[in-house]
């Protein structure tokens, strides 16, 4: 044990000593490494926090949001739709929700109206998103204008600012009474966006949605496990994008690896002859080789893995930034909760050190079963 | 100590470029004696040495190191007999650039896991006795040709090996490097090592301090 | 004496998986402040009953996905990336790009 230790230790110290000689490339290859593995883990790092937040934070959505359909496109609710859904047994609640969007002009961002009993928000006032307050510049107390679609001017004082603690969720969201609402937007009376259902037990989710479609024919049950649903796969396909914009990195990358260990140079191929002929096994030198891309592979993984984990969780992912803004104007401020997923880095750290070590490894395969004696000759 | 018995060796068997480099040797090498070699390039020299020292194997014939046949051994203890037994100096040195002088020396030893610090502590001993330890932990590309091949000398040795073999060790050596060489043959002889070299250099094979000479050509031994 | 090389790259390759393995308890265990913002976030998620995280506001459907309708995805931005396969195969028309970049910032109405 003691000898196979030492052994191994003696074969990490040539192996070290080899890359010593060309400093500077093995640096450079290191990094590039190092570069790959951090851009891929901390996509994917920040989808996975940002998926685990969604459906932590979605679990308390309404169970079910009943829209319903004209022509395949969403449309209000008219009157009537709430007496005619009835009670339907393990319905706890039912009701209208009104919320729209609002484009403003003057930054050239939409925001998301949502009306609020006049007990929560006081006609005349707002509650707005901490996004839009920064976006905007406003404070509690300040006043808002805002022209409606219909052309009337409407001034609004802010009453209080969301959680930023909330921001996540809240971005643009401008909080108003039910009567400024219906006002600011003509919204027909007695009409609705959608209702939202709660329904205590998980279980009859499903069998509501089917009495729901059934009562009203032109509806859509959407449940809150297809919200959920919907966050999972989102982030899968986002993450798409930033994958295909990665493969030209990848391949790169395992172009210029290739070329580093996989293309052994004459220089290479006669010092394994020398380390043949003065006594070393074929078995010694492929170790030693092993040892080579497992060193320089998992360093890769690590600096790439940990520099990953402070940029999306300590520095917000600021890098990743401008990918997922994408055409939005407001973008929230957040900090993701650190959650990783063990399969996630399991397989990332397969496959960073895995290709590198075969790699390194195949042509040494064919070197290290030349015959030692050639290294006697010129 | 080594026994040959009808030794021949062929490159390329089987194809139109054919070559029976060695045609039928038989030899006996005592143990503690200083043997060379004899003979013109391509007589068959550096092929003759390969078989010795376990680097090849002859097509036919036996070859016995200390009365056991190894002529037939898998590559693995073919290996573990050459790292224990021979130490080679080559005609190139081989030594492996980029490393230090001390590093080259203690190659050979690794695969035997011995501990570091003796490695070290042997080496620079070796180092010492060849007056190199001022350049232990120079590069050995910058050092000149005799210098290289103390170096070489030193990794020869660093696993303590019965024999050393040599194939022309003055052919890169001007006179007074190669007398120095002889020197130093001198003092392994009289440490108690065989010595096995192949030369067609006049000082070598007509040097005191080699007991016997052997003649080839073309792949024969041939009487003086 | 100088520390070996291998024991010395060893030993950094070591701290990376103790680093590594902090990093697993800092996930495991979030702070008092993340667990603050989480509930902080479903507080309002419950009161508002909310659907969907404000992420992305580019569009209708990518502001609320869960709620979009089932056509959604063709309501895209003309340069946005689309969802179907044959969007890599089929630009928007000419017109409906050129008429948005001339409007674009000129109207008061939303696009
Ligand atoms: N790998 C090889 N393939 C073909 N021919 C070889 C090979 N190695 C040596 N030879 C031939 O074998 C003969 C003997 O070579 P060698 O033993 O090197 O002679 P010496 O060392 O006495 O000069 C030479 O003619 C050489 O060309
Ligand atoms: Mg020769």
């Amino acid at each position: 044990m003691r000898i196979w230790l030492e052994k191994q230790l003696h074969l990490i110290d040539f192996t070290l000593a080899s890359l010593a000689r060309r400093k500077s490339k093995n640096i450079g290859l290191l990094a590039v490494y190092a570069l790959l593995v951090f851009a891929l883990a901390s996509v994917g790092l920040f989808a996975n926090a940002l998926r685990s937040e969604a459906s932590f934070v979605l679990a308390s959505s309404p169970e079910v949001i009943l829209q319903r359909l004209v022509a395949g496109r969403h449309d209000l609710i008219p009157p009537g739709y709430l007496e005619k859904i009835g009670r339907i047994r393990g319905v706890q609640k039912q009701e209208g929700r009104l919320w729209g969007y609002y484009y403003d002009a003057v930054v050239k961002a939409n925001y998301t109206f949502m009306a609020r009993p006049a007990e929560e928000i006081a006609p005349g006032s707002i509650a707005i998103g901490a996004t839009l307050a920064r976006l905007r510049g406003l404070a509690p107390g300040n006043v808002i204008s805002f022209r409606a679609y219909g052309g009337k001017l409407f001034t609004f004082r802010i009453a209080s600012l969301l959680s930023p603690d909330a921001e996540l969720l809240s971005a643009d969201l401008v909080l108003l009474a039910e009567a400024d609402f219906r006002a600011f937007f003509d919204y027909p009376a007695g009409h609705y966006t959608d209702i939202a259902l709660s329904v205590a037990n998980p279980q009859e989710v499903r069998n509501i949605a089917g009495k729901l479609s059934q009562a009203l024919p032109d509806s859509r049950p959407i449940l809150r496990e297809e919200v959920l649903r919907t966050y999972q796969s989102m982030f899968d396909w986002r993450e798409g994008i930033m994958l295909t914009i990665l493969a030209g990195a990848i391949f790169a990358f395992i172009i210029l690896a290739w070329e580093k260990a996989a293309g052994l140079s004459a220089e290479e191929r006669k010092e394994i002859g020398i380390l043949k002929a003065i006594g070393w096994e074929t078995g010694d030198v492929i170790r030693m080789k092993l040892w080579e891309g497992l060193l320089v592979s998992l360093a890769a993984f690590l600096i790439g893995f940990i520099a990953a984990y402070i940029h999306v969780f300590y520095c917000g992912a600021s890098l990743l930034e401008p990918v997922l803004k994408g055409w939005s104007v407001l973008y929230p401020r957040f900090t993701l909760i650190p959650a990783v997923d063990g399969m996630q880095v399991a397989s990332l750290a397969f496959f960073t050190i895995f290709p590198y070590c075969a790699a390194v490894l195949v042509p040494i395969w064919r070197a290290a079963i030349t015959d030692p004696d050639s290294v006697m000759r010129a | 100590m080594i026994e040959l018995l009808a030794v021949k060796k062929a490159f390329n068997q089987g194809r139109s470029n054919e070559y029976w480099a060695l045609n039928g040797i038989d030899l006996r090498i005592e143990a503690g004696r200083v043997t060379a070699l004899r003979g013109p390039s391509g007589s068959g020299k550096t092929t003759l040495l390969t078989l010795i020292g376990c680097l090849a194997r002859p097509t036919s014939g036996r070859v016995r190191l200390k009365g056991e046949d190894i002529s037939g051994l898998p590559e693995r203890f073919l290996t573990e007999i050459r790292r224990q037994t021979f130490g080679f100096i080559f005609q190139q040195f081989n030594l492996i650039k980029g490393l230090s002088a001390l590093e080259n020396v203690i190659l050979p030893a690794l695969p035997t896991g011995r501990p570091r610090r003796e490695l070290v502590a042997r080496a620079e001993a070796l180092l010492a006795q060849l007056q190199l330890s001022h350049r232990a932990a120079a590069r050995v590309e910058w050092l000149s040709g005799g210098e290289q091949q103390r170096v070489a000398i030193a990794r020869a040795l660093i696993n303590d090996p019965e024999v050393i073999v040599a194939d022309e060790p003055t052919a890169n050596l001007d006179t007074v490097l190669s007398g120095e060489f002889m020197v130093i043959l001198e003092s392994l002889s009289a440490a108690g090592k065989t010595v096995l070299l192949s030369s067609h250099d006049p000082l070598v094979v007509e040097s005191p301090v080699v007991h016997r000479v052997i003649a080839m050509r073309d792949g024969r031994l041939v009487d003086l | 004496m100088k520390l070996r090389s291998s024991l010395l790259v060893l030993s950094l390759l070591g701290l990376g998986l103790a680093l590594l393995g902090l990093l697993w308890l800092d996930a495991s265990h979030p702070t008092d402040a993340a667990r603050q913002q989480r509930s902080a976030r479903q507080k309002l998620a419950e009161r508002l009953g909310l659907t969907d995280l404000s992420l992305f506001m580019e569009a209708r459907y990518t502001r609320h996905p869960s709620q979009a309708d089932l056509h959604a995805a063709l309501q895209d931005h003309p340069a946005a990336f689309e969802h179907f396969p044959s969007g890599a195969l089929l630009p928007p028309p000419a017109v409906l790009t050129e008429s948005h970049a001339y409007l674009a910032g000129k109207t008061t109405s939303p696009d």
